[in-house]
């Protein structure tokens, strides 16, 4: 499974109505954190669970979503995350 | 001393402090240099950035303090605030401006 896949399933727990991850890692290649193997994504995610929370809360949920692939998997992680009301 | 009661001090005894890799004139990464660029124009003056390549124990404490997991993190009057994403989103409602001009 490719990490995109990997991170679809463990953001399907949050209930998307939309969801759209780009692999940026291209753009960070030679980079000092890039050597670590840890890849560059964009994710773009509308999900009911936003609603309510503010920016940082919503990133948490996210971070927590996806647990483990934090901590190698995923290096850096440019998050857009946002309610059905705001689309 | 403690690594966590090292950082509770930073975070605390400065108003705005930013975790980042490299430094303000020589970013070593470009989430942090777009947090450094960023708490600039918003008129956080002369901010503590700690840098997180020479100081691998505050890296990893860092990350446990706050319970996040990426890289830059800046806070503000001991708070944390978030990441590049979130004081980007902040500077661009001016919520960023409202809150450093009231830092102690």
């Amino acid at each position: 499974m490719s990490k995109i896949e990997q991170m679809r399933d463990h953001l399907a727990a949050l209930n998307p109505t939309h969801i759209d991850i780009i692999d940026e890692s291209h753009l960070h290649a030679g980079h000092e954190g890039a050597r670590s193997g840890g890849g560059h994504f964009k994710l773009h995610i509308v999900s009911p669970r936003f609603v309510g929370l503010n920016t940082l809360a919503r990133h948490r949920v996210i971070y927590s979503a996806l647990g483990e692939m934090m901590q190698h998997e995923i290096h850096a992680l440019n998050i857009q995350a946002l309610s059905p009301d705001q689309i | 001393m403690d690594i966590q009661e090292v950082i509770r001090q930073q975070v605390t005894s400065n108003p705005v402090v930013l975790y980042m890799k490299g430094t303000p004139q020589f970013p070593q990464c470009g989430f942090s240099s777009n947090a450094a660029r960023i708490l600039k124009a918003a008129g956080a003056g002369n901010f503590l950035a700690v840098n997180l390549l020479l100081n691998p124990e505050i890296l990893e404490g860092i990350k446990v303090f706050a319970n996040w997991p990426t890289i830059p993190l800046i806070f503000i009057n001991g708070e944390f605030i978030g990441g590049s994403d979130i004081v980007t989103e902040m500077f661009q409602s001016g919520e960023l401006q409202a809150l450093l001009a009231k830092k102690d």
